[in-house]
């Protein structure tokens, strides 16, 4: 409860993490270094552990090494970790705002449902059934539309789309969740906000916001994740340059001649997500008050 | 006229009828009920007898399906938005993210007092109920019996003329629910309040009322009223330890008794009622 040992457990925590982080590519080379070169297979043709080539597995140093050097072979190239943080960069932008756009959404969406039982009949249904439609299959329409917009100065670009289809992916676990944490007070509590008289707005800001906040924060931590996704798996359907989704593409088409490359693209996306973790954990920080369990009866 | 606004709960002819697809359940048949200015009324009876109900339908959280319900001479719907009453439930139902003092201040919060006006009254109220260390602590700190003392003080925060309350220490010891009981006494004295107050306890009942009230089930009607201050205990304002070993306390006793387990004769019903 006391400040130093949140601490002393948030350190430790952290050394975990890293020691996890290092158990992972200890494996990876050991398996390297002692595993058969063409792999285990199982059967005839199945293939369960990959061959241990350079091609297939590079050194877990090759790749980190190979972030220090140029991109490409052009003369001013920049490194590949700079390529990989401006692209990350770029990606978490999109990611961003597609994940404020999707909360925003799904926040709308679940105070409409817990508001009027009729909205909630007709929308949950459509809510659940909208995470069913694989994504290469709406990206494509997601910028027809898009681009059939305009409205003053305003111009629908290809970032527009993608952070779109992120919101698409990031509105849903907040619908859900705020849906349940809107309901979740208890009887005693919803008829005490009857008796003091107080209308649909007061007891939704003193009563059924905050105690939402439980299920929330779960809630935002996921939609966090698939507005990532989301991003990188756009970015690569609808083809735009600049983010790790592209980024991913083009550097396994030069695996053939240079293996430890396509892992760069790789090391940023896990960059991406745990920054949107971190930024999602902060807001956690904020909003702890209201993450207080129940009181015992 | 007159007569009938002195009164804090005038309940004529109430009927409830809970309909769910084809059933019907009657939770209150032809309920009549007085409680006066000031006068600790208990209601007591078997589970599901309709106790809560009526209570419910007092506190305008519910609505009769027939039959009239005044408080202090107006339209139930009225009194509540006047805020004429406090209530308080078997369970405390504080909010967990709310201090002790911010969770008492969140009435008179809602209905726009000043920041001054409401700490003086968390602190006297803290004070009446014996929790002023407490009152920076959140809810989950407390025991059930201060959670419950604290929603006590909640209930009392607007100076109600009439205290509601639902088997408010249903969940409570024995011996925390006597000085609880003691505390309630003293409180009422203080403030004057009227109490429509729902109890499974017999000795409890008798212990707080001025008259219980005796109830039966499917359909749930007012089987009795047993008189306790007419039946020599004085008035409920006035109890003390004493009284629960006086001979008219285990007298009362016995006769909410003998009416919660023998069935008496239907005429009887309504006679006393009143
Ligand atoms: N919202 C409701 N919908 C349908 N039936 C209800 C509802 N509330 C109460 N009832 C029914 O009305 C009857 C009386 O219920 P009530 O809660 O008033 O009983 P009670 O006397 O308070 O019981 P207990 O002592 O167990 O609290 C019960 O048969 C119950 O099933
Ligand atoms: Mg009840």
């Amino acid at each position: 409860m006391t400040g130093s040992t949140t601490l002393t457990r948030r350190v430790r925590q952290l050394c975990l993490g890293l020691l996890g982080v290092l158990l992972l590519a200890a494996l990876w080379d050991l398996y390297k270094a002692f595993g058969p070169e063409a792999g285990v297979t199982v059967g005839e043709q199945t293939l369960v552990l990959p061959r241990t080539t350079d091609l297939a597995m590079p050194h877990t140093w090759e790749m980190l090494q190979r972030l220090t050097e140029p991109v490409t072979s052009a003369r001013d190239a920049p490194s590949a970790l700079s390529a990989v943080l401006d692209a990350s960069g770029f990606t978490l932008g999109i990611a961003a705002r597609g994940w404020l756009i999707g909360v925003v959404v799904g926040l709308v969406l679940a105070l409409l449902m817990s508001r009027f039982r009729t909205a909630e009949s007709a929308l949950l249904p459509w809510v659940v059934l909208s995470q069913t439609v694989p994504l290469i299959a709406i990206a494509p329409l997601v910028r027809r539309w898009g681009s059939a917009l305009s409205f003053g100065g305003f111009e629908w670009t290809s970032e527009h789309s993608v952070s779109v289809i992120a919101a698409y992916l990031a509105f849903f676990p907040v619908a859900v969740g705020a849906l349940r944490g809107l309901k979740s007070p208890d009887r005693t509590h919803v008829d005490l906000m009857t008796a003091y008289g107080v209308g649909w707005w007061r007891s939704l800001v003193s009563l059924r916001l905050p105690s939402s906040v439980p299920f929330l924060l779960p809630a935002l931590r996921l939609s966090a994740a698939s507005a990532v996704i989301g991003t990188v798996v756009a970015e690569v359907s609808i083809s735009l340059r600049g983010g790790i989704g592209r980024m991913v593409v083009e550097f396994a088409q030069s695996a053939g001649g240079d293996p430890a490359k396509a892992w760069a693209p790789i090391f940023g996306a896990v960059l991406v997500g745990l920054v949107a973790a971190g930024a999602v954990g902060l807001l956690g920080l904020a909003l702890r008050p209201f993450a207080l369990t129940e009181p015992v009866r | 006229m007159r007569a009938m606004t002195s009164a804090a709960i005038q309940v004529t002819g109430v009927h409830r009828v809970f309909t769910r697809k084809k059933d019907q359940v009657v939770a209150l048949d032809d309920v009549d009920l007085t409680v006066g200015a000031g006068e600790f009324v208990s209601l007591i009876g078997p589970s599901g007898c309709g106790k809560s109900t009526l209570l419910r339908l007092v506190a305008d959280l519910d609505a009769p399906t027939s039959g009239s319900i005044q408080v202090f001479g107006k339209p139930a719907r009225q009194a509540r938005l006047d805020q004429d009453y406090g209530i308080a439930f078997q369970q405390a139902g504080l909010l967990p993210w709310r201090t002790v003092s911010g969770n008492i201040e969140l009435p008179l919060a809602l209905h726009g007092y000043p920041k001054a006006d409401r700490r003086s009254r968390a602190a006297e109220l803290l004070e009446l109920v014996g929790l002023s260390d407490f009152a920076q602590h959140h809810p989950d700190q407390l025991s059930g019996g201060m959670q419950q003392r604290v929603a006590i003080a909640r209930a009392l925060a607007e100076r109600p003329r009439l205290l509601l309350m639902d088997e408010p220490f249903g969940a409570l010891d024995e011996m925390t629910r006597e000085r609880m009981q003691n505390e309630l006494v003293r409180i009422c004295a203080e403030t004057g309040a009227a109490v429509l107050f729902v109890t499974h306890s017999i000795p409890e009942a008798v212990f707080l009322s001025d008259r219980v009230v005796v109830m039966s089930p499917r359909p749930g009607r007012i089987v009795d009223v047993v008189a306790v201050q007419a039946g020599g205990l004085g008035p409920s304002q006035d109890r003390t330890d004493a009284v629960r070993d006086a001979e008219s306390f285990f007298h009362s006793v016995a006769r909410v008794r003998e009416l919660l387990h023998g069935a008496p004769a239907p005429g009887a019903r309504g006679v006393e009622a009143r």
